[in-house]
């Protein structure tokens, strides 16, 4: 007996699924997209009792099985298709104890495809508290399974789930409500068109919008064009089966569940009427950002400057410890800083993603999509733009991602078009770095200057996103009504296991992939910078013997000096220069420019590269960019030229991971080209214009 | 004339009398906005838009433009 079953995990959103799932799971689980579309799949694997190993799969959260999103679309994709490979021996429907009413509606539509389905009622030490009570036996025979009270917060009851799912072959697969009865009429004519097939699954294929089995309804489409009605008939079709669902879940619900309201607190209400308050609600809000940003940079430089100055040791150590025959310099002066230049992320991006999951798992950041609607809707954006946008400072690639629950699609397009305009973390070092070298540390009101400056970065990316929306807006069609329907959770305390998953597994996927761009230009840039075309680059010692005596302290730096600006990447840097010059900054800085539009953080690490190439002795990046000069020793990095750097890096399309999602998610190359081409055209004459401001 | 959802004040308890199904998206249907059920209106976001209601134990938001398709009884405090 040592089959494995495969277990489709689903819920409405807010029911704390995931939190079941990592129960279930523990660290056995990992992190995918479905193939072909960036939904993201999360799959665990649990052991049950007697050896049965159950695979699981966390379904995207949804409502109902008519679904209006890709991601609702995954769920009713793989409940329909019984050759799909993860298609569910058996269904855990997770609900939570207050919305029970409302998660049974989702529960009865996948029973009703004949599959058999567990019910697992979430929070159940929420109980007490808000005076509920439910009779589960009588429940069980009612809905004919097995039901499951669960506390993920306190992990009780998971064991019960576990017996439930091994004994799922002995649950009743039979319907909860009979769909016919909507309409005898059409539905007799469908069961006499398809006799063997299962009315509600048709009735589901036949209401799907979107794309599902396209082979199957084409094949419906052509033997029976009849069923396919008119639009407005089937949504009325639609709400009387919720009409007869709600029915038949308020039965239920009327036998085996008692509320008393005397017993219930109402928490929710008295938070409500602070965190959504006309003024407080804006003014906890802003404070909330205000003091995310200061923490950002108050807690982060003490591990950065120890990262920092660890990776140039390690750096120093391997370029006399290493055998020749392994490359000492390559790996010294490339892999190594190019190493470091990620690494030195970590602190940040997991504090950003810390800060996002509280807010997300809390219930605030719904409130904060209510207080916001009606200002960003000015802007064509809707409420729901905020979730994007705050994600965004940690990455542009799942916060586009999360524009899919705006139902319009005018809105949401524009809100893929500016996210990228919000500082992900991947600006943070760049803006880190140039902070500390041009921005004195003081303190102003008791707030640290370079963190006040840091923030202005922070709001001038927000800025320009509602600035560009407004024109995207003014200046594109409206197509559609607009929807907006947000469900606002009750509020409640993160899970810390929920918290540090996310953290772990966000955090690794991000260094990961920008890892392997960063490693991959590195070494190239290394290359290029240690090596050169004709003899100008091959006689460098000989040329500069003719103006430096070989035994001058500086001999080595000239030599260097001289060989990197005839290399290749020299050559490529002094190409552009004259295009980067007005903004202020030299070929060095130009190099790393054209080596961000992979990744922008791909900069600190180019900087250490180049900056490193042939240095006698390793220093930290920061000091070596401070000590950076021109000829005549003015330095490179002035107030002037530092925030024309910055708010380059501030306006410009530098990724091509955010360029590949804004494609996947418009199915069009016309988006990211114009992202592309006009906020880099945007950049540069932000750039120029800081910079002449500064230099006068 | 008849009075709808965006009609209400705060703190006001209504029932739901009847609406045009293409008006309204099909979630919140689903979320039981459904003839009969009970609505009350817990806040207003700045200019009155969007509303936050209580729909017979659901607790969601919705455009002042998508409350004004649905007519409602208000219920004598």
């Amino acid at each position: 007996m040592s089959k494995n079953i495969n277990v489709a995990l689903i819920g409405n959103p807010n029911t704390g699924k995931s939190s079941v799932f990592n129960h279930l799971t523990g660290l056995n689980q990992k992190t995918g997209n479905y193939p072909g579309i960036t939904v993201e799949k999360r799959q665990g694997v649990c052991r049950l009792p007697r050896g049965v190993k159950a695979r699981i799969l966390d379904l995207p959260g949804t409502y109902s099985l008519n679904a209006s999103s890709l991601d609702e679309n995954v769920v009713v994709e793989l409940l329909l298709n019984k050759k799909d490979k993860d298609f569910p021996d058996v269904a855990v429907v997770v609900s939570d104890v207050e919305n029970l009413k409302r998660n049974l509606l989702l529960f009865t539509q996948i029973k009703d495809l004949n599959i058999p389905t567990i019910l697992v009622i979430n929070m159940s030490d929420r109980m007490r508290r808000k005076g509920i009570s439910i009779d589960t036996h009588n429940m069980e025979q009612l809905l004919h399974t097995k039901v499951a009270l669960v506390s993920a917060r306190k992990n009780e009851g998971i064991d019960v789930v576990k017996q439930h799912i091994a004994a799922y072959k002995t649950l009743s697969t039979a319907p909860c409500v009979a769909i016919d009865q909507i309409d005898t009429e059409y539905f007799e004519s469908l069961r006499n068109t398809f006799p063997n097939q299962s009315l509600y699954k048709l009735w589901l294929v036949i209401t799907q919008d979107v794309n599902f089995a396209k082979v199957e309804r084409k094949k419906m489409e052509a033997q029976d064009a009849g069923h396919i009605r008119t639009a407005s008939f089937l949504k009325r079709l639609q709400q009387k089966e919720t009409i007869k669902r709600y029915q038949f879940i308020n039965g239920v619900l009327k036998e085996c569940y008692v509320k008393d309201f005397q017993k219930a607190t109402d928490l929710r209400g008295r938070l409500d009427r602070v965190l959504t308050h006309k003024v407080w609600g804006f003014v906890i809000f802003f404070v909330i950002l205000l003091t995310i940003f200061q923490a950002l940079y108050d807690w982060s430089s003490v591990p950065m400057d120890f990262i920092d100055a660890t990776f140039a040791h390690f750096s120093d150590w391997a370029k006399t410890a290493l055998p020749s025959w392994l490359a000492p310099n390559l790996i010294a002066e490339g892999i190594i800083p190019g190493l470091g230049g990620i690494v030195i992320f970590v602190p940040q991006i997991a504090m950003l993603f810390l800060f996002i999951s509280i807010l997300e798992e809390t219930g605030y950041m719904s409130r904060v999509v209510f207080i916001m609607d009606r200002v960003m809707r000015r802007f064509g954006l809707s409420g729901k733009s905020v979730v994007p946008l705050i994600s965004g400072t940690a990455c542009a690639i799942p916060a586009i991602m999360a524009t899919r629950n705006i139902e319009n699609w005018k809105e949401r397009l524009v809100t893929i078009l500016v996210t990228p305009f919000t500082t992900c973390s991947a600006r943070l070092p760049v803006y880190l770095i140039l902070i500390s070298l041009i921005i004195p540390d003081e303190r102003i009101l008791g707030a640290s200057l370079q963190g006040l400056v840091l923030m202005i970065f922070y709001l001038l990316g927000f800025a320009m996103a509602l600035l560009a929306a407004l024109v995207l807006h003014k200046t594109m069609p409206q197509n559609q009504k607009s929807y907006f329907v947000v469900e606002m959770p009750n509020y409640r305390i993160p899970l810390l296991k929920n918290v540090v998953l996310t953290i772990i597994e966000k955090t690794k996927s991000f260094v990961l992939e920008a890892g392997k761009v960063i490693m991959a230009i590195s070494i190239l840039l290394w290359v290029l910078a240690s090596n050169g075309p004709s003899e100008t680059f091959k006689n460098a010692p000989e040329e500069i013997a003719k103006t430096v005596s070989v035994h001058d302290a500086h001999y080595e730096q000239h030599l260097n000096a001289y060989k990197l600006e005839h290399s290749y990447l020299g050559i490529i840097g002094k190409g552009i220069e004259p295009l980067i010059r007005p903004l202020g900054y030299d070929w060095k800085i130009g190099i790393a420019i054209v080596s961000s539009f992979a990744a922008r953080e791909v900069f600190v690490g180019t900087l250490a590269t180049i900056y490193n190439v042939g240095e006698a002795e390793e220093e930290t990046i920061k000091k070596r960019m401070a000590a950076e000069t021109y000829s005549d020793g003015r330095p490179v990095f002035t107030l002037a030229s530092g925030l024309s750097l910055m708010v380059f890096y501030a306006f410009a399309m530098q990724c091509m991971s955010t360029l590949a999602i804004v494609r996947k998610e418009t199915n069009s190359w016309r988006w990211p080209a114009i992202q592309l081409f006009v906020m880099t055209a945007i950049a540069y004459l932000g750039a120029l214009a800081t910079f002449q401001y500064f230099s006068i | 004339m008849s009075l709808t959802l965006a009609d209400l004040a705060v703190g006001d308890v209504a029932v739901i009398e009847s609406f045009e199904v293409e008006q309204l998206p099909m979630k919140l249907i689903e979320m039981g906005c459904l003839p009969g059920n009970e609505v009350g209106l817990l806040q207003l976001a700045p200019q009155s838009d969007p509303l936050y209601l209580n729909i017979s134990g659901a607790h969601l938001a919705i455009r002042r433009e998508t409350a004004a398709c649905i007519n409602v009884r208000k219920l004598n405090e």
